[in-house]
């Protein structure tokens, strides 16, 4: 026994929030989940360094150019103007062209990076265990490889380095000013030193308010839908009335929270303007105090007041960045939550063993199974199953018969014991093997927005539109297939909505069939079909069951009479396994009961 | 050129947009506009206090080597007290706008919302949901999306006529050099739009491919997972997911241009004043204060102008928005009602009526003709036939989803078009094919605001059979269902939805192939109970099972919108082939294949 199957691991994990990882964390996390961003990042940052320098300097010059150009005394100094409005000019096209370059060279690194970011994060959800997806809201889902991704892409190209620019810039100012009068500077600093300690605060305040936000929208969402997807319900049951209450509360919800958030959001920005006016104030006032001293002439006052605006500057753009970062950090937060949310279905890869090409064994050894840690939902099954036998799975509902199908197909990893095909464990089969050997039909048929061939391909990716209709000819369903309104090529809508069940369902038997396994595991559909195209659905099953194991999850007891065993699964556990005659011949089993009330409902019908 | 002339209408059917929010919100808005007016001013008038500061105070204690105290607080007192004020301002100003945008996206949702509920079920039919969910989310966020930098555009406007009229005040010649930069940031702005707004769009269409390939593959994601496509749904992904980056990197370049060349115009503007302004100083024309001043209010207006040019990029986008929120809003259709009450409460079953119904979504092709029968009160009638023979919509005509184009439907005598709203609900509970359950508790779900017990909910439950697992929930009646109920299995879901129209005791109950998704003998146990405890209410019930059609004492046959034969199961078997071969097939055919 491996230590994967140890019996007090939980067996499914809901995707993780991220709540928990700090905004450094996130982003060097991020960061390593996609390399191309910080791809020639050198380049970038002495970009960036450049246009910080110029950022300064073009104040600088323009100031000059009044103080010593214009106002020299002695009158205006034309020669000096024109040179410093020529350097300023200088400078002015070397930032632009600076930042210029940063910036495209911004937006090469970070589309790149997120878009190997969203690839990465949407094959994990594939990789996700079946119940792990289940577990969130599949727009949920959606969101952590699209909008959540976009706003980390706003926030690298406008947030992240001119974060750092503005830190770069911060810092040139202060050491601007400090060979000015350090003593002045510390004035300065001292001033802005409880906005730096209030940021921490501010941040995580914001960061909850978002959070509120986010809930509040997605229960809105959901309340938004229901007057559409629930039009005949609401009206049928009269309940407009409290349905446009819900709604109406989820609404001002949401409004609240978003307004409370932008609380925050002003009052955390306007503090840096009251910072800047202490420092003002506090220039102003030491400095005269300095110069009385002697220390400071009127003109460096005026001259350090000026620099105090190139400093405020890029404080209020950091921190403005800061707050529009806590939306991005939080999306980028939760990608990152997505991809440490363990894909726990293993596949061993090449070290893996291949499953033989023929009919295989099959063997449920112990077997247990609970979901998200919650009460076992199988309860040690033991259960063999010899290559080319058709099986059936009868239980109640809620009896755990839908589970077994999940872990034969390996959706799930059994809690504790082993499920094996050949005798090979299926944590031990390669996972192209185990998908080509054994599919699942699940109850219900699930197409993808494409042509009825498309959807076919992906049984088999190399199947052209011969092999196709040889393949429907050999389950019956050719003349079905070609009769469709464009032959293959007919298009089946969202979700194959175009087509009936029925149809869709002849669509999955007849993918099944193109995948050509050596196992195949049914969910048998319950909805009602129309009953010529339900004998067409059973000649196909007929058809696709012949020289393969089979196992069915049956919720008609006829598909049960006519399987070759039959394995009755009641509370978690197998308590009946064997041929139907033999079963309803046991007055008090399980089986012999479902079989009578069966039969009950039957001769009543035909009574009646 | 039409272009430039659709840009216009564009921004004028922008600027009526957000007329109708400064309607709709006039204190919130003035505030907000106040604030950023404020904080304009109080931006000039930090410039102001310096100087006051240096003329009044920093000047004369150099002059006269000392200071009073009062003079050092005063100027304590003016900096700290400006840049105060405009804190407040920008408090105001922001919040201000928010709580307009986000007001503003409330009334409208709310008003989406309520026209949802309604406008008649033939409207939703011809709407697809997809788009319903987008009017009423995203965009009403676009319509309402400019309302956010409005109040910062009225303030730059305002703080630019304030600085314009002072620069021509100050010298004209200099204004009208400094005043050069205006049409360059329009002229820059335009040129922007007009390179970024094709490859803008690309790029929201392709979030959409992206998006929707995500989540179709999400949702097909059991397909995917056991035929072991994860590769290829990858590569499908990747693929589109690269256009995106394709378009989103190019649409980059062009915006990395953008905003260096608008922060360049104020700069190159003041330049261009310097040195204007230093050849007429020499000439005796102006003095060097004056270019001092017209240079310094050309950087603070500058700067700001940006944001009328957001306010205009948002434009287009909320115009769109606006126009297909308001095509919904618009929408006049709606149901009429009658004042009847409901006909009788007390208990029993209902009379049911339907005479020479005619139905049809499309005239010539009519989906019901001629149907007419009648059920008496406690008795209970199968609907059977094949599919599109036209029974759901015989449902939805008796649960008055639709109106029939022509023929009666009565319950207990009452045409369903005179009964009051809600009246017809007291009466009939209709249980559909796909049972739908709201973001809400168990109980919420069962009782929808009837005033029931917990005891006649757990009764319901216990005669729909889902008690148990009810009852295995971790917080029993209070558990969340989530969005429509996706924790639980779909036998689990048309379980609640039976309970839901049983604990309301209705006199006439319609069952649209209720029991489609559940185990047969759970459906056998249903049926036996609502055999005993559906209070002799009368029962309609599409059916495709013999279980469920034993449960009828008549069927009513029906073929291509046509009853073509009624009467008891029995009788229909006997006289009727085609009968007969449409209840036996779904029962008989494995035997059949098998034989």
């Amino acid at each position: 026994m491996s230590a994967v199957t140890s019996p007090t691991r939980r067996a499914t994990t809901s995707v993780g929030t991220g709540d928990d990882i700090g905004a450094v964390d996130t982003i060097r996390r991020g960061v390593r989940h996609s390399p191309e961003l910080v791809d020639g990042m050198v380049g970038t940052l002495l970009l960036a360094v450049l246009s910080t320098v110029g950022q300064v300097v073009v104040p600088v010059a323009v100031q000059q150019t009044l103080d010593r150009g214009i106002g020299a005394p002695g009158g205006p100094d034309v020669g000096f103007t024109v040179l410093m409005a020529v350097a300023a000019g200088v400078a002015v096209l070397v930032t632009g062209v600076a930042s210029y370059l940063m910036t495209a060279r911004l937006f090469v690194a970070a589309e790149t990076g997120l878009a190997t970011l969203r690839v990465k994060a949407f094959r994990h959800v594939h990789d996700l265990p079946m119940g792990t997806q289940d577990t969130e809201r599949r727009g949920a889902l959606v969101s952590r490889v699209t909008s959540d991704i976009d706003q980390v892409s706003q926030f690298i190209v406008f947030g992240g380095v001119l974060f750092i620019v503005s830190i770069g810039q911060i810092l040139v100012a202060t050491v601007v000013m400090a060979v000015y009068d350090w003593r002045l500077t510390l004035v300065v600093w001292v001033c802005f030193a409880p906005l730096f300690a209030s940021l921490r605060y501010f941040q995580r305040k914001l960061s909850q308010a978002y959070g509120i936000v986010r809930n509040q929208v997605g229960v809105m969402l959901s309340a938004i839908a229901e007057p559409v997807v629930g039009a005949a319900v609401v009206r049928s049951y009269a309940v407009e009335a409290r349905t446009q209450a819900r709604i109406d509360t989820s609404i001002d919800r949401y409004r609240s929270a978003a307004t409370k958030a932008q609380g925050f959001t002003a009052v955390s920005f306007s503090l840096g303007g009251i910072s800047a006016g202490l420092a003002n104030a506090g220039v102003i006032v030491v400095g005269v105090w300095l110069g009385l001293a002697g220390d400071v002439t009127a003109g460096e006052i005026l001259a350090f007041a000026f620099l105090v605006t190139l400093f405020v500057g890029p404080v209020q753009m950091g921190t403005q960045i800061l707050t529009d970062a806590q939306n991005a950090i939080a999306g980028w937060r939760r990608v990152v939550a997505l991809l440490d949310t363990p894909a726990e279905l293993v596949d061993p890869g090449e070290d893996g063993a291949e499953l033989p090409d023929r009919a295989v064994d099959v063997e449920l050894d112990d077997v247990w199974f609970a979901y998200g840690g919650g009460e076992p939902v199988l309860r040690g099954i033991t259960l063999r199953i010899e290559a080319g036998r058709r099986v059936a799975v009868v239980g109640e509902t809620g009896s755990g018969k839908s589970t077994i199908a999940k872990l034969l197909t390996r959706l799930a990893d059994p809690t504790d014991g082993a499920v094996r095909l050949d005798g090979v464990d299926l944590r031990e089969v390669r996972g192209g093997s185990l998908r080509r050997r054994v599919v699942l039909v699940p109850q219900e048929g699930f197409l993808f927005d494409d042509t009825v061939l498309a959807n076919l391909r992906y049984g088999d990716l190399d199947a052209d539109e011969e092999r196709v209709l040889a393949a429907a000819a050999e389950i019956g369903v050719d003349d079905w297939l070609l009769g469709l309104p464009e032959g293959v090529r007919t298009r089946v809508g969202q979700r194959g909505e175009s087509l009936s069940a029925g149809e869709r369902q002849l669509v999955a038997l007849l993918r099944a069939h193109l995948a050509d396994p050596d196992l195949l595991v049914l969910d048998e559909a319950t909805s009602a079909v129309d009953p010529a195209l339900e004998m067409r659905i059973s000649r196909a099953l007929e058809a696709l069951m012949d020289g393969r194991t089979s196992i069915t999850i049956a919720h008609r007891l006829t598909t049960a009479e006519n399987a070759d065993e039959v394995v009755v699964v009641d509370a978690g556990r197998v308590v009946q396994h064997g041929p139907h005659a033999a079963l309803v011949a046991q007055p008090d089993g399980v089986y012999a009961r479902l079989h009578r009330s069966w039969v009950a409902q039957q001769a009543v019908a035909t009574e009646r | 050129m039409p272009a430039s002339s659709r840009d216009r209408s564009t921004t004028a059917a922008g600027l009526k947009v957000l007329g109708v929010a400064i309607r709709r919100e006039p204190w919130v808005f003035t505030v907000s506009a106040v604030g950023s007016v404020l904080f304009g001013a109080l931006t000039v008038a930090d410039a102001w206090v310096l100087g006051w500061s240096t003329d009044h105070v920093v000047l004369p204690a150099f002059e006269t080597g000392e200071v009073g105290a009062g003079a050092l607080w005063a100027v304590f007192g003016l900096f700290v007290g400006v840049a105060i004020l405009r804190a407040v301002g920008i408090v105001a100003r922001r919040l201000g706008a928010g709580i307009m945008q986000y007001r503003m996206e409330a009334h409208y949702r709310r008003a989406v919302t309520r026209q949802y509920l309604s406008l008649p079920m033939s409207w939703h039919h011809r709407h697809p949901t997809g788009v319903l969910l987008s009017n009423a989310n995203s965009d009403v966020q676009a319509a309402w999306g400019p309302v956010a930098p409005l109040p910062m555009a009225v303030g730059t406007i305002a703080m630019m006529v304030v600085a314009v009229a002072q620069m021509l005040l100050t010298d004209v010649v200099l204004a009208v050099v400094g005043l050069l930069v205006f049409p360059a940031v329009i002229a820059v702005n335009l040129w922007f739009q007009r390179v970024t707004s094709p490859l803008m769009t690309r790029v929201q269409e392709l979030r959409g491919e992206v998006s929707e390939i995500a989540h179709e593959s999400f949702e097909g994601a059991l397909v995917v997972k056991t035929l072991g496509r994860e590769a290829e749904e990858t590569e499908r992904f990747a693929r589109r997911t690269a256009d995106l980056r394709d378009v989103a990197i190019e649409a980059g370049r062009r915006r990395a241009l953008f905003d260096p060349l608008l922060n360049a115009l104020p700069s190159i503007g003041v330049l261009l004043v310097l040195v204007v302004g230093v050849v007429r100083v020499l000439d005796g024309d102006t003095d060097a204060g004056a270019v001092v001043t017209v240079a310094y209010l050309l950087t603070v207006v500058a700067f700001p102008i940006r944001s009328i040019g957001w306010l205009l990029g948002e434009l287009p986008r909320s115009v769109v928005g606006f126009d297909r929120v308001h095509a919904v809003l618009e929408e006049r259709a709606g149901m009429e009602y009658g004042v009847s009450p409901a006909p009788r409460t007390d208990a029993g079953g209902a009379l049911l009526e339907v005479e020479n119904v005619r139905y049809g979504y499309d005239a010539a092709a009519p989906v019901l003709q001629d149907v007419s029968f009648r059920v008496e009160p406690g008795r209970t009638v199968a609907l059977v036939g094949p599919t599109a023979s036209g029974k759901s919509t015989l449902t939805a005509l008796l649960s008055r989803l639709v109106d029939p184009a022509a023929g009666h439907v009565r319950v207990d005598g009452t045409d369903l078009r005179d009964l009051a709203p809600g009246a017809l609900a007291e009466v009939l509970a209709v249980v559909p094919q796909t049972a739908f359950l709201f973001d809400d508790t168990v109980r919420g779900n069962v009782a929808l605001g009837a005033d029931v017990t917990d005891d006649e909910v757990w009764a319901a439950l216990r005669v729909a059979q889902a008690d148990g697992f009810v009852a295995r929930l971790p917080q029993g009646l209070d558990s969340q269902l989530g969005e429509r109920g996706t924790t639980l299995s779909g036998g689990q879901r048309q379980r609640l939805a039976l309970a839901r129209a049983l604990v309301r005791r209705p006199r006439l109950l319609v069952l649209d192939d209720a029991t489609s998704a559940v185990d047969p003998e759970v459906e056998a146990r249903i049926l036996a109970a609502l055999r005993e405890g559906a209070d002799g209410a009368t029962v309609v019930v599409v059916a495709y099972r013999k279980a469920t059609i034993s449960l009828a004492d008549e069927v009513v046959h029906l073929d291509q919108g046509r009853i073509v034969d009624r009467g008891p199961h029995a009788a229909l078997l006997e006289r009727s082939p085609a009968y007969a071969r449409l209840v036996n097939a779904y029962e008989a055919l494995p035997e059949e294949v098998q034989a």
